[in-house]
Formats: C-alpha cells, sequence, structure tokens
C-alpha cells in the first residue's frame, strides 16, 4: 500500500548504575538539592584530572557480552569539545574512534511473531553533562552539577528498522537487557534511559538511504512512537511535494505531538574530537573480560526460551513473562509452589495480577501479593475447590488485604459444590420451574441452554462446578 | 647569619636539624630578599609572609622534638600554576588573578608534608605559555644577572627567585623547556622529571601529555633531595606512574668514568651561538677528564620537534582553557548580556595574547578536515621522535648538549615575532615529546650571562641525570656563581 519505506536507528543512552561517576569520588543518587553532589573535579576546577571508575567499565563489557559484540582490547577515551554552561569543563569525556564495544546485535520479535536481528554498531563509555535551572530565577539560569560526570553508556543500532512499532520492540528489549544486567535501573522518568532517533523515509526499493532527520531527547516508549511516526508523515509529505528533507536535529513536543527544529548541519558544532591525553587507554585483556562473563545473570532470550519449553507456554507468554527478572522469578516462585498448571500460573500473572499492579502502578517486587499466596488460590482452582470465576473474587478479597485463598473461600463460603446429586437436584428445580423454556429449547433453540446454566449457577450462588454442570444439564434438558 | 642564603636547600635543611638557625630565622631572611627584590625582578606575584611566618614557627617546634620529613622548615616557593590551598594561583593570568584555590595539589602536599615552607607564589608566562616571562599579566621578571634581559620562561619567576638566591629551591613546570631554559638563563640547576614521575593533580594544565612539574635549584644534589620529596604514584593522575622512586640523594655519588655521553649531531647546528658552543664544548672536556666517553649520535627526525609541539601543545591547551568561561571561577566580565557575549567577553578580556594565540592555533589543527594534517600528522611525527631516543639510548647512558642556542635576550626583543620566540625551545622539547628526565645546569659565561648545559636520559633515570649533573658541579664551580647585587 505504501511507496515509502522506513529507516530508524536509535542511539541509546543508559545510565549506568554506579555508586560513584564515571571519573570521581561523586555520588550519583538521584534527586539530592542542586551542586550537593558536584565535586571539584565535576566542576572542572583548575588543576583537577578525571580518574576512571572500574566499575563503569565492568558494566559496559556485561552489555557487550550480552549482545554478543566484540569487546575491544584497547578503548581510547576522547574529548568531545563544545562551549555550554552544564559542560563545566568545556569538552565532555566520551570515546569516538576506539569504543568499548562494538559489532553485537539483538533479536526483536516482529507483530507477526517473526523474529527480526537488529544490529548494534557501537555502544561507548561516556560522561553525562549536568543541567541548567530557569524555574524561580528571574533573569539568571542556575546550573545543577549534580548529573555532571555521571557514567553513560551510548548502545547505537544500524539502521535496521522499518517501523516506529520495530524501533519500540528493541528499545524494549535493550531496556529488558540492561535490567536484567543490573547496569542500569531503566527509569525513563528521571533520564535514566533516553534515546535519540535517526528517522529517514526512502522509495520503497531503493537502495539509497534517505536524508535522517535525528530527534533528540526521547524519554518513553510512547514517545518514540509517536514521534517516529510523525517525523515519518512529516517527512514522506515533504517529498511528495516535491520538497527535500533537510538533515537537522529535531526536538519532539509531547504537549502538541509534534517534532521540530533544533539545528541544521550547517549549524552543527564541529566538536574537534582528539584522544583525552590525562587518560590511559582502557586495556582489558581476556581474563578480565571471562571473568565478567562468569558474572552474567540468565539472558532474557535464553530464560524465555526456558519457560516455554519447561513449562509448555507459548513464545508469546514466555516473552511477556521474562520482560522483567523480577517478573520471571514472581512466576516462576507460582509454578514452584503451584506446579499443577503452570499455563494457569502463567495466565494468572499476565492477567488479574498484572492488571491489579497496573491499577496501583506498582512494580511486581512491590505487589502486595505474594507468590505463595497467590499459588495457594490456584492449588485451589487446580483442584476444583473453587471455579475460576470465583477466583477472581476470591484474589480481589486477598489483594484487599484479606486472608489466605483457603481462609476467604472458607469465610465466604465459596467452595464450589462438586457433588452431582446436589447440582442435579438444582437442575430439576429449575427445569420445573420453567416448563416453557424446556419445550423451546427442545424444539430447537439451543441458545436457551445459556439460560439454564445461569439459572442453576445463581440458585447455587455460583458455585456449582461448571464443567459438571454443563454435562449434566445437557442431558436432563435432552430428556436422558 | 647573612650566608644563609648562599647554603642551598640541603645544607639548610641539616642546619635546620642540628638546631644551628631556626625555620623562623631562615624564613625572616629569605622573606626579606624577596621583598627587597621585588621591585627589581618582580619573581613574585604572592608573598605569604604571615602564613610563612606561622608555618616556620610550627616547623621550628617540630624540629626542637626531633620530628618532621626531610624539608623540615626549609623554605621554598611555588610557581603560581600549583593550586595552594586558601592562596592565590594565578597562573600569571587575569583570567584567574581573583582564583583561591580551595585544595593543594599533590605536589604543594608532598613538600608541605615533608615539612617544606612555602614563602610564596611565583611569576610565570600566563598558563605557562612563553619562554621569556614576558607574557604574565603581572608584568615581565627580570633576569638578576641583567635586569635589562629576560630571565626566560614559563618559569621564569622561579628561576630568578633561585639565581638571586631569594630562595633555595622553587617548584616550576616544563612543557617545552619551561624548567630547562629559565635555568639555562639565570644559571641555576633545572630538572624536568620523566613524564608520569610527578603528579599533575593541582597543576593547571596547559598541554596534559607534555606538563611536567620539576625542580629549580642552585645544584644538583638540591634537585635530588627536592625531587625525591615531590615524586611518586598518585592514584589523581591516571598519568603518572605506578613505580617506586629511588633515594636520589643516596644515588648521587655514581662514578663518570666509563659513562657513555651521547653528542647529538643535530644539536650542534648553525643556529647554535658560537660562544656558546665553545662553553658547550669545554664542559664535554670536563666529562672526558672524567672518565666519560663521548660519542656522537643521531637523531634525524629531531628537527621537526619544534613544528610537532606547536602543533600538539596549542591542541591540548586549546582544550584544557575552555574551561575557564567566566561561569564558575576566575574572571566574569561585566553584565553580560546574553551566554555568547559572557563566553566572549569573559575570555576575551581574561586571556593574553600568546594564550589567545594558541588557543586559536590549537582550535584550528583539531578543526574538522584538518586534524589529519596536523594533529594526527604531529603524533606520528611525534612517535618517530621517540623512537629517534629509544634507538640513542641504545647506544650511550645519556645525551649530553646546549639547553638554548643563545644566552638571556633583551626584554621585548622577540616579542613581535613568535617564531623567534618559539625556536628558543629548539633543544628542550624533544625531551617533552619523548616525555624524558631532563636537566639544564650552568656550565659557563658568555659576555657576564651564563649558558646551560642540558643532560637527557632515559625513562626513569633521574638518578643517572642528577649524578652525571652532580659530578660535574664537583668539579666545577659554576653552579655556586652568584649574581652581582645578590650576594
Amino acid at each position: 500500500m505504501s511507496a515509502w519505506e522506513t529507516v530508524i536507528g536509535l542511539e541509546i543512552h543508559a545510565q549506568l548504575a554506579t555508586r560513584s561517576k564515571i571519573f570521581s569520588g561523586s555520588a550519583t543518587a538521584y534527586g539530592a538539592p542542586p551542586n550537593a553532589q558536584a565535586s571539584l573535579v565535576d566542576l572542572g576546577y583548575p588543576g583537577v584530572l578525571p580518574v576512571l571508575n572500574g566499575e563503569a567499565v565492568r558494566m559496559a563489557v556485561k552489555l557487550g557480552l550480552a549482545i554478543e559484540a566484540r569487546i575491544a582490547p584497547s578503548s581510547v577515551f576522547a574529548r568531545k569539545n563544545y562551549f555550554y554552561p552544564d559542560l563545566p569543563k568545556g569538552y565532555q569525556i566520551s570515546q569516538y574512534e576506539l569504543p568499548i564495544v562494538a559489532n553485537g546485535s539483538l533479536q526483536i520479535v516482529l507483530e507477526d511473531g517473526q523474529p527480526k536481528r537488529i544490529g548494534i554498531t557501537r555502544a561507548h563509555l561516556e560522561e553525562d553533562a549536568g543541567k541548567s535551572l530557569h524555574e524561580g530565577l528571574p533573569g539568571v539560569s542556575g546550573i545543577d552539577l549534580n548529573r555532571a560526570g555521571t557514567p553513560l553508556v551510548e548502545i547505537v543500532s544500524e539502521p535496521d528498522m522499518r517501523s516506529a512499532k520495530e524501533a519500540v520492540a528493541y528499545m524494549k528489549k535493550v531496556h529488558t537487557l540492561v535490567r536484567y544486567l543490573g547496569i542500569c535501573d531503566g527509569n525513563m522518568q528521571e533520564g535514566s534511559f533516553r534515546c535519540d532517533a535517526n528517522v529517514s523515509v526512502r522509495r520503497a526499493g531503493a537502495d539509497k538511504f534517505g536524508t535522517r532527520a535525528e530527534i533528540k531527547n526521547l524519554n518513553s516508549f510512547r514517545f518514540v512512537e509517536r514521534a517516529i511516526n510523525y517525523e515519518v508523515e512529516r517527512q514522506i509529505e515533504i517529498l511528495e511535494s516535491g520538497g527535500k528533507v533537510v538533515q537537522e536535529t529535531r526536538l519532539y513536543d509531547p504537549d502538541k505531538g509534534e517534532t521540530r527544529s533544533m539545528r541544521s548541519k550547517e549549524e552543527a558544532n564541529d566538536y574537534r574530537y582528539f584522544p583525552d591525553p590525562d587518560l590511559l587507554p582502557v586495556v582489558l585483556d581476556a581474563a578480565f573480560i571471562e571473568a565478567v562473563r562468569a558474572t552474567l545473570p540468565e539472558l532474557p532470550d535464553q530464560k524465555a526460551a526456558r519457560l516455554a519449553r519447561d513449562y509448555g507456554l507459548s513464545a508469546y507468554d514466555a516473552g511477556v513473562l521474562t520482560v522483567s527478572r523480577e517478573l520471571a522469578d514472581y512466576y516462576e516462585a507460582v509454578v514452584r509452589a503451584a506446579p499443577k498448571d503452570p499455563k494457569l500460573a502463567a495466565n494468572w500473572v499476565m492477567g488479574e495480577l498484572a492488571a491489579a499492579l497496573n491499577k496501583e502502578g506498582l512494580e511486581i517486587d512491590a505487589s502486595r501479593m505474594t507468590a505463595a499466596r497467590l499459588a495457594g488460590l490456584l492449588t485451589r482452582i487446580s483442584d476444583q475447590t473453587i471455579s475460576g470465576k470465583l477466583a477472581k473474587e476470591v484474589f480481589e478479597a486477598m489483594w484487599s488485604g484479606g486472608a489466605d485463598a483457603d481462609g476467604v473461600i472458607a469465610e465466604r463460603g465459596l467452595r464450589q459444590i462438586t457433588d452431582s446429586g446436589a447440582i442435579e437436584r438444582a437442575i430439576d428445580e429449575v427445569i420445573a420451574k420453567n416448563p416453557g423454556q424446556l419445550a423451546e429449547y427442545r424444539a430447537g433453540k439451543d441458545k436457551l441452554f445459556g439460560f439454564f446454566v445461569g439459572q442453576v449457577m445463581k440458585a447455587t450462588g455460583g458455585k456449582a462446578n461448571p464443567a459438571q454442570l454443563n454435562e449434566l444439564l445437557r442431558r436432563k434438558l435432552s430428556g436422558g | 647569619m647573612s650566608e644563609l642564603h648562599h647554603m642551598g636547600l640541603t645544607a639548610l635543611a641539616a642546619g635546620l636539624r642540628a638546631r644551628r638557625f631556626s625555620s623562623v630565622e631562615l624564613a625572616t631572611a629569605f622573606l626579606g630578599r624577596i621583598e627587597a627584590s621585588q621591585g627589581a625582578l618582580n619573581a613574585f606575584i604572592t608573598v605569604t609572609r604571615a602564613q610563612a611566618l606561622a608555618d616556620a614557627a610550627a616547623a621550628d617546634q617540630a624540629l626542637a622534638s626531633g620530628a618532621g620529613g626531610a624539608l623540615q622548615g626549609v623554605p621554598i616557593a611555588h610557581k603560581d600554576l600549583f593550586c595552594t590551598r586558601g592562596v592565590l594561583t594565578t597562573c600569571g593570568s587575569h583570567m584567574l588573578d581573583n582564583f583561591v584555590s580551595p585544595y593543594d595539589a599533590t605536589v604543594v602536599a608532598k613538600l608541605k608534608g615533608a615539612g617544606a615552607i612555602m614563602l610564596g607564589k611565583t611569576n610565570m608566562d600566563e598558563f605557562a605559555m612563553g619562554s621569556s616571562n614576558e607574557t604574565s599579566y603581572f608584568g615581565p621578571v627580570r633576569n638578576p644577572w641583567d635586569v635589562r634581559l629576560v630571565p626566560g620562561g614559563s618559569s621564569g619567576g622561579s628561576a630568578a627567585a633561585v639565581a638571586a638566591r631569594l630562595v633555595p629551591g622553587a617548584t616550576a613546570t616544563d612543557t617545552g623547556g619551561s624548567i630547562r631554559q629559565p635555568a639555562a638563563l639565570c644559571g641555576i640547576t633545572g630538572l624536568k622529571p620523566t613524564y608520569g614521575r610527578v603528579s599533575r593533580y593541582g597543576m593547571v594544565a596547559f598541554a596534559s601529555s607534555l606538563d611536567q612539574g620539576g625542580t629549580l635549584t642552585a645544584s644538583a644534589a638540591d634537585a635530588a633531595l627536592m625531587l625525591r620529596e615531590m615524586a611518586g604514584f598518585d592514584p589523581r593522575d591516571s598519568t603518572s606512574v605506578e613505580r617506586e622512586v629511588p633515594d636520589y640523594v643516596a644515588l648521587l655519588e655514581q662514578p663518570l668514568a666509563g659513562l657513555k655521553v651521547g653528542l647529538l649531531k643535530e644539536f650542534f647546528d648553525k643556529g647554535l651561538d658560537p660562544a656558546n658552543e665553545r662553553c658547550i664544548r669545554e664542559a664535554l672536556r670536563v666529562y672526558e677528564s672524567l672518565g666519560a666517553r663521548l660519542i656522537e649520535v643521531s637523531l634525524p627526525n629531531l628537527p621537526l620537534s619544534v613544528p610537532v609541539y606547536y602543533v600538539v601543545a596549542p591542541a591540548e591547551c586549546s582544550s584544557n582553557l575552555a574551561r575557564f568561561d567566566g561561569v564558575r571561577f576566575g574572571h566574569r566580565c561585566e553584565q553580560p548580556r546574553d551566554l555568547q557575549d559572557l563566553y566572549r567577553r569573559s575570555r576575551g578580556e581574561g586571556f593574553g595574547a600568546e594564550v589567545k594565540r594558541r588557543i586559536m592555533t590549537g582550535t584550528y589543527v583539531l578543526s574538522a578536515g584538518y586534524y589529519d594534517a596536523y594533529y594526527l600528522k604531529a603524533q606520528r611525527v611525534r612517535q618517530l621522535i621517540s623512537a629517534d631516543f629509544t634507538r640513542a639510548f641504545q647506544q650511550v647512558d645519556v645525551l649530553i648538549g646546549p639547553t638554548t642556542p643563545t644566552p638571556a635576550f633583551a626584554i621585548g626583543a622577540k616579542t613581535s615575532d613568535p617564531i623567534t620566540m618559539y625556536l628558543n625551545d629548539i633543544y628542550t622539547i624533544g625531551a617533552n615529546l619523548a616525555g624524558l628526565p631532563a636537566a639544564s645546569i650552568p656550565c659557563g659565561f658568555v659576555g657576564g650571562l651564563p649558558v646551560g648545559l642540558q643532560i637527557v636520559g632515559p625513562h626513569f633515570s633521574e638518578s643517572r641525570v642528577l649524578s652525571a649533573a652532580h659530578g660535574f658541579q664537583r668539579a666545577t664551580d659554576w653552579h655556586t656563581r652568584v649574581p652581582a647585587g645578590y650576594a
């Protein structure tokens, strides 16, 4: 249908979860009063020097190994020179020609269930800048350098994505991975995980890329999708009306839902990169790399494959359950305590539990329902003590601070009726009360079966075992 | 007591320990000399009299109880680009004429830890950029041998102060010759250690891959003592080297018999003043008489060192000096209209002409499209020069030759022609590019002006360089000469 193909590459900035900054001993905690975490090194005082934080290196290597990339035996820090008040030294220490990680990839799953490999050109270490403050400071700008020197890893993809949805799937995949590795808290509101999107369009089948625009500083999955879609439409409109796309940097305005120009290529800085003479090359030997490899946890794809294999889950369900390490751990704890029906456990974790967490904006590790309690409930479903429908009522009672599953079932008398005699008696009474409907059903109005089910359930307070009820009712209605 | 200032660092330290005089007496005497000389020489930017006397009194107490370090109570001065806590640290610039450092440089802290007493901060070329001390915002330093002449630079204040015996020793820094060239022009002993031997933390950076802190003293023995207390690995400087510091003092008396001395063909070129050359040749005969063997060697790439230096050093300087933006410290222009105005006027007003020239040169050579042709090529040639030195040191133990082409020149003589000024560093830059230790010692006089002899050794061979200098000084007395008026 579309004559245009979209081409997207992402540059993801993930803040590394080190305790101190990348080149100074200052703390990296979020939310301290302005400049409370800025040392003389962070302030760029005359005479001070940077010293590399080894933990940041280990974290970058972890990432590199997880994306099956090449870890550089020697990588080099360079200075990126430009003037800005939130950049105290007048240069940012980054990596340019020789990054620590190169040539990796990740696999995403497309909407049709097909896997797709997304290439990762490189990942490099760098320091973050501070930020300017304007609120409550009439006529002047304030500078907060708490964030200056916070370690970042910038993960640069190949231009391998062909839609906003693919870009979001890739970004989510990276987000999941860095949290699995424990190298980034993934907090997008606080800016710990954000991206720039390079977007261009070209005629379907063209072999050259179109001119791209770079959309800066996108800090939510929703904004990434919307900004890219807006940008694609904007570029197609320009091209279809005979215009040319300008290579430039753009900003996304989430309130207006549009991107707008920040600066063109001509206005772009010449950063005058050169190797930072204050820092030695980062030389990593095989022993170091192997020692880091030994600390890698089970990665999301490995975990999903194992869950699918061991518990008979669909690839989709396994993918959802492994989106975070905590969720997968929770699920596995449930299955260990209620091993009879792992598929049922998956449905409940992804269904009722996820909805309840979502409603209150809670993460899985803050769940008010422990895995053991949920397993207790699932056990009662599996052994047919309660029906699935009543189980939802039990879940809600448990969620709002009630007793455990057995306690709630007993308190409320929700135990399922599995005694055939009792169910038959209820059916007989309903049939006796509704002779007209019985005649119509027997004359071929099958839909009335549901009516009878409803009446019997009503009569038993919803506790009749549905499978038994169906079987007995069918027999009775057909005169058996 | 009038002869205290002739004693030198080592003798003063010993005299203090023997309680022959007190640290307060010493500080008082030297402070008096500093203050009396200031109008003629302008060697100091800041004199810390009150603090010095208080520190000296405390040092005397330590000495009385037999405690204290190797330099306990000995007065010294710091070049004004070493950060000194609570004391103005200007780098000879209007940009930092209001900058009181909140911390001590590692070198300052180490010397303080060894018991040295700081008497003040010495004048220098602005941000260490210059070879004559004429680029200082605080006015030129004058050469104590003839106040119409320059003392050399950039450590001109430290060199003039030691030459006039205003202090027995001073810290200095050397990026392209800034210790050795003023040592030569002022007739004293200057030592630039191996790159990485002395911490750069707290030393305001000019060109980070070349800068190295060192000493200016009367003799090589004094340099050995001072360096021993300054040197060593610093976890706050990633380029400092984790390697044991030898006892340079104990290693001074190495015999010169059998020492293989390399004469660099490239050092005895047409640029070398014939009178200077005669002094150098005479000094080489002294070495021969002490049993050294002279061997001619060649470093074919060495003549490229000046152009290489004037690409690499400005490139690093353009980036290092970006932090002086009027935002957090230092000079800020009045009433900036906006951010661009704040940057342009603060930097335009704060920096002098030579600093601006180097920032612009450096910005140019790092620019897109020029980087490969200038910066990258210069770095490649730098490696060739290093390799030349490595090859030479397979044949010889040290290289000996001139420090400068001529003795001190007149104030104002070269200020209008930067290239001529830059050529003053032609013999000294090589050691910086290769990161080698090098000393300059006095070896004679031409027209009443001192001439410097340069000794260069392989990496971390400070003890060999110092013992070669010390052996010469035991056989000669050039290093004991003091300018008339400062005797």
